[in-house]
């Protein structure tokens, strides 16, 4: 049993992501979309979190919602994964629940 | 019919924006489909549960009252997540009390808020069939 | 697979209607249901069928309705929410003494309880808000 989390909100804005990384379990996926895509980023200040996460939980970022930015997919750290809506629907459909950090 | 347990997760404060209320509205309705239903309170979610709340100089009706009529309508699972409350200066002291009968055990008055760790929330929402977010 | 979405923010301002729209259509293009979309909170805007946004963009509210009648998905949109916001159907104007309703096709006004149903009924549930 596993979960899609999804986050709305850039990192630098607010905590969600943080929130979020706080409750996933081990085999858990996050999907950054909208404005959620910057904590993908490589590099910021919190590319540590970030990594530390990807140790247990999979990590997405909506690409549709990255290139409106005109963020390269280079800039991502490593292990970020991008995904169309296509990619998007499989990750509601293999997870067993879809909780939405908004 | 299926039961499924629903998780409703408050992570606002109450007033700033219409989400707690509305949030509560759907509990209100949702009893009547006789689900499994938890609350969640995270993050700014707990203020929502703070006592003393006085909406006189805003205009707007203070709805806090409302949770404790939950047990009413067999919504006695309130958890709290202890992690929320102390990153915000709150202690349980602070939240109202929230209670309900119990009929399994001879209509004992029981408190409905759990405070639970951050740990035990994220079992809580790994729990739920559906999840409201708020 | 069975697909509830919500949609919990407004048009225009948040993307959130967006890409509730873009998520419902890859998920008929996959092969799931979306039986019903839930409109809550400000989502209920996206079903005035009296806003004009400029011809160059896209109409949020003419696009969901267009994906409603293509696919027989059910738009819901919260009674309660709706009546605080002044969106109402020719019964509800009628109700309230009011001169005008605004509800576009393929929308209809229902209660919470076909929020609920949704959870129950559907395999999956997705919320976009803000």
């Amino acid at each position: 049993m596993s979960t899609l989390h999804t986050v709305n909100k850039s990192p630098f804005a607010n905590q969600t992501l943080i929130s979020c990384l706080g409750h996933c379990k081990d085999g858990d996926a996050v999907l950054m979309i909208e404005d959620g895509v910057y904590g993908g980023l490589g590099g910021t200040g919190l590319t540590e979190i970030m990594a530390n996460a990807a140790k247990t939980v999979e990590l997405f970022v909506l690409s549709p919602d990255l290139n409106a930015r005109g963020v390269d997919a280079s800039r991502l750290m490593e292990g970020v994964q991008g995904v169309d809506y296509a990619g998007f629907v499989d990750l509601v459909a293999k997870h067993d629940r879809t909780q939405n950090w908004l | 019919m299926t039961v499924k347990n629903f998780l409703y997760v408050n992570r606002k404060a109450p007033y700033g924006t219409i989400y707690a209320l509305e949030s509560l509205e759907v509990v209100l309705i949702g009893a009547a489909f006789d689900q499994d239903v938890s609350l969640a309170f995270v993050d700014d979610g707990v203020f929502q549960l703070t006592k003393g709340q006085n909406t006189d100089g805003i205009g707007v009706k203070n709805f806090s009252p409302t949770f404790r009529a939950l047990g009413d309508y067999d919504v006695t699972k309130l958890f709290v997540e202890a992690e929320s409350l102390a990153e915000r200066g709150l202690t349980p002291d602070d939240l109202q009390e929230v209670m309900y009968e119990d009929e399994d055990d001879d209509w004992a008055e029981k408190p409905s808020i759990k405070i639970i760790s951050r740990a035990e929330m994220a079992d809580v929402m790994a729990g739920a069939d559906v999840v409201l977010s708020f | 697979m069975k697909f509830g979405v919500v949609v919990s923010e407004g048009p225009y301002t948040h993307q959130a209607a967006d890409s509730a729209y873009l998520f419902v259509k890859a998920a008929l293009e996959a092969g799931h249901e979306v039986p019903r979309v839930f409109f809550y909170h400000d989502g209920v805007n996206v079903s005035t069928r009296l806003s004009v946004p400029p011809q160059d963009e896209r109409n949020i509210q003419v696009n969901w309705t267009a994906l409603a009648k293509e696919h027989e998905v059910d738009l819901v949109v919260c009674i309660a929410a709706a009546q605080r916001r002044g969106l109402l159907d020719e019964n509800e104007a009628t109700r309230q003494g009011k001169d005008a309703n605004n509800i576009a096709d393929g929308f209809r006004i229902s209660g919470l309880g076909q929020l609920i149903e949704m959870g129950i009924q559907t395999d999956r549930l997705v919320t976009f808000g803000d």
